[in-house]
């Protein structure tokens, strides 16, 4: 299936984080009262990399976003993003940083108030862009995403996969260089699914935005990891098994609030952890 | 079939109140600072007025009249009885405009609107959109709280005057036609009766009561948890809530301003 034409060619990753790392979580922990649901969390995102995160539900995948987020603060641990650490900052300095990155939520969170036009431009409205330059670019993500056509409707009246693409148009609309994608291929038809693998895949291979990607879906992680997004043809195409190693994509697996594994599709089908073995199989 | 019986504990409780009363107290206060920094999200504001101020028009127009004629009903054997139904009117006017008006339209905002707002804000925190908001880079208290903070105040202390205005309508029509007073007679009472201090206590409190009902509302809204059951449980809440501590501020507020500017 073909994508459609891209936005423009500015790539996102350009920016160099002092730290080195788009993100990097140094010994995080989060617990909800009693309970414990991120221990002693490490681990960092490359520039440009994608890293898929797995794990039962329940195990602390979309805590994990919304604390790289800033949405929520860690018990103790340091979170740096695009080298700012977002633990030590305020909710006002937040506000600036969140502009230059883009989430995706598990069930879209559309404001199901306002429009579809209204929800993808939001951030540029209130960055007050001129009329015209906002509509230019709401068009171009929305074309992006194939919804053109849903540019005056309403939440309500878009399918489930409607709303996550216009989910994904409203994040990608001021070109983040950092997205972070909740369960985007969650509850979807494999048709659906895999139009947005495609979209997520154009983002890391086009524009080189570095993504943390939570999912049940173990297929679509691995269609990223063994996939490229070809830009002459306009979709992805299958990498040879000697290429593997070239594209940005590594996994995270998180169990009983541990990360179990973090490391590349090659290391991931070698491992011989019981619980990876069973996990993949 | 075994019932459980759930133990609190007075300490946890006592702890969940000062809680409450302190993330309450923090949006209000943010509420309020929000009027000094920008943007200041006017187009929102104008939305929520048209909202507080002309949707609640019918029922403060109806719940006025009401008043104001039950006032004069119930007053009128009792005046009658000592030769002074004429006093019918200053009855009415001071019952309306120093109390009766800003309590009861006070009432009925809260039972309108913070209703409204406590549900709306938490549907939009169990569908993650106020997560979303944040996320996009927008502060939910200047965008949502402050508009409808400003906008209640601002609407609720025009929607007093005009049910004062109709409580003193409704009040001439009983006293004019069951009890046959002559109109001069009544509205040159209810003119004459009223000094500075009674307007101004009319009319500082429902800029009170406003700021009570949309705050309480939008705390109630933003501090819901547990999905659609939330949103109900903050509903509730929202109104129980905000009609208590119109009341007791209602109280407290004709109390300090009898202490500075002594009784009649």
């Amino acid at each position: 299936m073909s994508a459609p034409t891209l936005p423009s060619e500015n790539p996102a990753a350009s920016v160099v984080s002092p730290s080195g790392y788009a993100i990097e979580f140094d010994n995080v922990s989060i617990a909800f009262d009693e309970k414990v649901v991120l221990s002693d969390i490490s681990f960092q995102l490359a520039h440009g990399e994608t890293k898929a995160i797995f794990g039962v539900a329940g195990s602390g995948k979309s805590t994990l976003l919304k604390l790289a987020m800033g949405l929520m603060r860690p018990d103790s641990g340091r979170i740096y993003v695009l080298g700012e650490e977002v633990t030590a900052m305020s909710e006002q300095e937040l506000f600036e940083l969140r502009r230059r990155v883009g989430i995706v939520f598990q069930e879209s969170a559309l404001f199901d108030s306002m429009k579809v036009y209204e929800n993808v431009a939001f951030r540029l409205i209130e960055e007050k862009v001129p009329t015209e330059e906002i509509e230019r670019r709401v068009r171009e993500v929305l074309r992006f995403v194939e919804l053109e056509n849903t540019y005056d409707m309403s939440p309500s009246e878009l399918s489930g996969g409607m709303r996550r693409r216009v989910a994904i148009a409203r994040a990608i609309v001021t070109e983040p260089q950092v997205l972070l994608y909740d369960s985007p291929t969650g509850g979807l038809d494999p048709v659906t699914s895999n139009t947005i693998v495609e979209l997520i895949m154009k983002q890391r291979d086009v524009y080189k935005t570095s993504a943390l990607m939570v999912t049940h879906r173990l297929q679509d992680a691995f269609t990223m990891a063994t996939h490229q997004f070809d830009k002459k043809t306009n979709q992805m195409i299958a990498l040879p098994k000697g290429q593997l190693s070239e594209v940005p994509m590594s996994f995270l697996i998180l169990r009983d609030s541990k990360v179990i594994f973090d490391g590349d599709a090659h290391r991931l089908a070698s491992s011989r952890d019981e619980y990876i073995r069973e996990y993949i199989s | 079939m075994a019932f459980e019986l759930e133990l609190f504990s007075p300490v946890e409780v006592a702890k969940d109140i000062a809680l409450a009363v302190q993330e309450y107290t923090l949006l209000a206060g943010q509420s309020l600072a929000n009027f000094f920094r920008r943007p200041l999200y006017m187009g929102d504001m104008l939305q929520q007025a048209d909202l507080v101020g002309v949707g609640s028009l019918p029922i403060v127009i109806l719940t006025g009249l009401s008043v104001g004629a039950l006032l004069a009903l119930n007053s009128a054997s009792t005046l009658q009885r000592f030769g002074g139904i004429t006093l019918i009117g200053q009855l009415v006017s001071l019952g309306m405009v120093t109390e009766l008006g800003p309590l009861i339209t006070g009432l009925m905002v809260a039972g309108r609107n913070a209703s409204g707002m406590a549900s709306e804000l938490g549907s939009m925190v169990v569908t993650e959109q106020i997560d979303a908001m944040r996320a996009l880079g927008t502060d939910p208290t200047k965008k949502l709280v402050t508009p409808r903070v400003g906008a209640t105040a601002f609407m609720l202390f025009f929607l007093t005057i005009i049910a004062d205005l109709l409580g003193l309508i409704g009040g001439w029509a009983v006293a004019h036609l069951l009890f046959g007073l002559d109109t001069q007679q009544y509205w040159t009472s209810v003119w004459q009766i009223l000094v500075f201090r009674d307007v101004f206590t009319g009319l500082i409190k429902p800029v009170l009561f406003g700021f009570i009902i949309s705050t309480v509302g939008c705390y109630y809204g933003i501090s819901t948890r547990g999905g659609t059951q939330g949103v109900g449980r903050s509903t509730t809440q929202a109104v129980v809530a905000s009609s208590v501590l119109i009341l007791l501020v209602d109280f407290f507020v004709t109390k300090l301003i009898f202490a500075v500017f002594g009784y009649r």
